[in-house]
């Protein structure tokens, strides 16, 4: 097992490197740059050259890179340009990443929590009425827009009723004090618990709207898996042998179903990353994909970078994560 | 059996509900109502603005979103009077001129105090001044409006604005400046020229900028400056995107109507909407003209500002020799309905332009119209000039909204239609606001393209200067012009008269010849930028310069 992480870590160094070159060429491949969105109208020839030369942005890209490649052997990935000015681009990307982790966490957590119980029992009650409402659930969770469900959750939730907040992700009033930047946890380990439930509130209306895709994409899986293992021989045979329903379901019926339902999971917690831009963007929530969309709106070389390889690195570890928990849940792939 | 698996369930369940109790109680003892004995009023005004400022000492900033925050805190020897683009004394008293403009004396307010307890004085405008000028390395290049309004730093004097300051006494402070020009002392009302506490910004180390990578390190001075304003910085809250302002004690002006001043970043224009609607902010800038009646309806107030911008559609002689001729400039003129444009496209109150200031500016052409939509008189002198069927490469950018130009394209696709329809072939070109736009207009890549400004302080300079004044590059590319190094000269003397009524004159001519006998663009139209507030704030004095305070603002608990 321990050979199996070592090599794969070695490939996600492969990957990063390769990765950030990619990135670093298409970049510099686009119109404009950082120079001419800080400059706006105001820019002069002079004023274009002055930050050119003093961003490094007047050399071969070639040298750009590999001086890139030497500050962030040093750890140094660069200062922002536009996002926070002459913050450290790591340092945004930590700043940022609890609230996408957070944010992901309960999206993922409502996904899970309903998508898997009613997966199976949709499939225990093939072609009931539960089943089939079930399954438009799941179709009208991938097709509706995040941007019009958010909409939609926001008129009703938080404008007509006020029941959620709007946007955002704490109200400023409580003056909470930042720990980890994990707002949640950080309310609980400053027993500041008003900010935690505070957190919790702001959370609910992004989560919802974050989880309807994977809730869909996991119900689905989960629905045909247990329909297939509900047809092996062996949980015929286990019900001949008179064990009880909650001791197949558990044992035999659950355990190898949820061996496709783990790898969606792993796919669609680095899917929603992806989908944190979107809706980070329409509840104003300061987490990574709304600074991606940002950074890269005003031309933010460092942040961009950052926080692209940083994603990246997540996305790879996830998935090494999900390989390793296949060997937890069946043994035939641990004894291999 | 059944009752043990319930137990963690249980558990779980009672210390939700302490959560939610104690988060209840807390909240309970929030008060958000002003100490005032009735409560009539709330303690916070809570304002949604479009982006983050990007640091707190105004001298290297450069965008609005900062200077809107900074504006709070932050004085300057000159100010603006509310609701208008003229200037007014700040921390200085007045203000005299020698006779050949090149020596200002300013008196000053006395007993004013630094946020942080030192004293303001003659001796602190010069520390200020010397600390501006003697900016060394990255720190020149991170000070942009310097370098734009002041030209050059200590180390290379020759190219500078700028040329020393002497305390004469206690409340006096004198500047020499290296030439006259309208634009001084006027550009000391901007915000990047306040006055910051000379001991705060020595302790930390206030001008270490470093270029790293592709960016700049600002010193911390620049998130903890010290300055002079009804405010200063409580907190920047980055990962809750909220900036608090509490009351500056020090402060030598009348108190602030509300203690704390919160800024709630909401870069989408919907999301502010939204939450005024929910009641969670008491105002934003910038609403989408379309949205105004909708807000008004609600019980909002718009706050329109008087235009203080232009748009206009360059044009660039030397990409396109066609448009070397006159009345080919004239024809294109002629052919856009600039009325029709304004009637559609922009928010109430907007103008067609008749020249490249608004008028508030001293110096605008009261005789001068709108060149008329005449698409018969546009055929007749295109066919004089023998450009009938000319093509016409024509840009807008994408990604972008600017308050002279709130959706370029459908801006864009009118003029087009007009334009072919006195027989122009237009070739349509589009680009990224920060995506080679701005970097294609600039470098004359465009026969036409849509562009505007919005000025920054109240000098004919600001606007005309920026356009024309650099005969050698500029936008419209008017060194392919016989006119082009004349209109530069003239401009550069207007700005040098001290008289204020002769510059006047000089401005109003050289307006005059743009419009009839130069044409290097066309001025399209001024739009007014709104704010909006909910129905319980008073007090907000909307600024053609965006330069609202907030210090003054109440909102009703109510």
């Amino acid at each position: 097992m321990a050979r199996f992480i070592i090599r794969r870590l070695i490939q996600m160094v492969g990957v990063v490197f390769v990765l950030s070159l990619l990135l670093f060429l298409w970049l510099r491949s686009l119109p404009g740059g950082p120079v001419s969105a800080i400059l706006g109208e105001r820019a002069t020839d002079e004023s274009r050259a002055a930050l050119e030369k003093a961003f490094g942005l007047d050399q071969p890209v070639y040298v750009q890179y590999l001086k890139f490649l030497q500050r962030a052997a040093q750890g140094d990935f660069g200062a922002s340009t536009a996002v926070l000015p002459g913050r450290d681009a790591l340092e945004i990307f930590f700043t940022r990443l609890p609230a996408t982790i957070e944010l992901s966490i309960i999206a993922m957590a409502i996904a899970i929590v309903f998508a898997i119980p009613l997966g199976y029992v949709a499939a225990k009650r093939h072609g009931s009425s539960i089943d089939n409402g079930a399954v438009v659930l799941s179709l009208i969770g991938v097709a509706v827009p995040v941007f019009f469900l958010a909409f939609l959750l926001k008129y009703w939730f938080a404008i007509e009723t006020q029941t959620f907040p709007v946007s955002g992700r704490q109200d400023a009033a409580l003056g909470c004090t930042r720990v980890t930047n994990f707002f949640v946890l950080d309310g609980v380990l400053t027993r500041e618990f008003d900010c935690s439930a505070d957190a919790l509130r702001h959370l609910v209306l992004p989560a919802i709207a974050l989880a309807t895709i994977p809730f869909a994409v996991i119900f689905r899986i989960t629905r045909a898996s247990v329909l297939d293992v509900l047809d092996e021989d062996y949980v015929r045979t286990a019900e001949a042998k008179g064990l009880t329903a909650q001791v197949i379901r558990a044992r035999h019926v659950m355990r190898n179903a949820l061996l496709p339902v783990v790898t969606t999971i792993g796919l669609q917690t680095g899917g929603l990353l992806a989908g944190a831009v979107l809706t980070e963007t329409v509840f104003n929530f300061g987490g990574i994909g709304s600074t991606l969309a940002q950074a890269f709106t005003q031309r933010d070389y460092a942040v961009l970078q950052v926080l692209i390889l940083a994603t990246a690195t997540i996305y790879v570890l996830v998935n090494l994560i999900v390989d390793i928990s296949y060997a937890i849940i069946d043994p035939r792939v641990r004894a291999r | 059996m059944k009752l043990k698996r319930k137990v963690p369930v249980v558990l779980l369940t009672a210390a939700a509900l302490t959560v939610t109790g104690c988060a209840q109680s807390d909240r309970e003892s929030e008060s958000t109502d002003t100490g005032t004995a009735s409560g009539e009023f709330k303690d916070t005004f809570t304002f949604g603005a479009a982006g983050a400022p990007k640091l707190f000492d105004p001298f290297f900033a450069t965008d609005g979103e900062t200077f809107r925050v900074t504006r709070q805190m932050h004085q300057g020897l000159l100010g603006v009077k509310p609701g208008t683009a003229d200037v007014q004394p700040e921390l200085a008293e007045s203000w005299t001129p020698s006779a050949d403009g090149l020596t200002w004396e300013f008196k000053l307010k006395q007993g004013v105090k630094f946020s942080d307890g030192e004293p303001f004085n003659a001796e602190a405008v010069c520390a200020n001044f010397t600390r501006m000028f003697e900016s060394k390395g990255a720190a020149q290049t991170a000070a942009e409006y310097w370098g734009y309004f002041f030209g050059s730093f200590s180390d290379k004097p020759e190219g500078s604005l700028y040329k020393s300051c002497e305390a004469k006494d206690e409340s006096t402070a004198v500047i020499n400046i290296t030439r006259a020009t309208s634009s001084f002392p006027t550009i000391l009302s901007l915000d990047s020229f306040s006055m910051q506490s000379p001991k705060a910004m020595a302790s930390g180390d206030a001008g270490n900028v470093q270029a790293a990578g592709e960016g700049f390190t600002y010193p911390p001075y620049v998130m903890a400056p010290v300055g002079i304003g009804p405010y200063k910085l409580d907190k920047y809250d980055e990962a809750n995107k909220t900036v608090t302002l509490v009351a500056n004690d020090m402060y030598y002006g009348e108190k602030p109507k509300t203690a704390k001043l919160v800024f709630k970043i909401i870069p989408d224009e919907s999301t502010r909407r939204q939450e005024l609607q929910a009641g969670s902010i008491d105002g934003y800038d910038l609403p989408n003209p379309v949205d105004w009646k909708g807000l008004e309806d609600e019980g909002n107030t718009v706050e329109v500002r008087p235009a203080f911008n232009i748009l206009y559609m360059g044009l660039n002689a030397k990409k396109n020799p066609v448009l070397k001729d006159l009345k080919v400039r004239q024809a294109l003129s002629h052919a856009i309905n600039r009325d029709q444009m304004v009637k559609t496209q922009l928010p109430e109150g907007a103008l067609a332009a008749s020249q490249f200031m608004p008028e508030a500016v001293s110096g605008y052409n009261t005789s001068l119209q709108p060149n008329a939509y005449d698409p018969e008189k546009a055929k007749t002198l295109l066919k004089e000039a023998g450009a009938e069927g000319m093509t016409l490469q024509f840009a807008f950018p994408t990604e972008v909204s600017r308050p002279y130009m709130p959706d370029p394209q459908k801006i864009h696709d009118a003029f087009k239609k007009d334009l072919e329809a006195v027989g122009v072939k237009v070739e349509v070109v589009s680009k990224p606001w920060n995506g080679g736009y701005l970097d294609d207009a600039s470098a004359g890549n465009y026969d036409a393209w849509l562009l505007g400004w919005t000025g920054d302080y109240n000098a004919a300079d600001n606007f005309l200067g920026t356009f024309f004044s650099n005969y050698e590059q500029n936008d419209f590319q008017t060194s392919a012009h016989p006119w082009g190094k004349k209109l530069s000269e003239d401009l550069k003397a207007a700005d040098a008269i001290v008289d204020e009524a002769e510059r006047k004159a000089a401005y109003e001519l050289i307006n005059k010849q743009i419009a009839e006998e130069y044409i290097p663009g066309l001025p399209i139209s001024h739009s007014p930028p709104a704010l909006v507030v909910s129905s319980k704030v008073e007090g907000l004095v909307a600024s053609p310069l965006t330069a609202e305070m907030f210090d003054q603002v109440t909102v009703s608990s109510k």
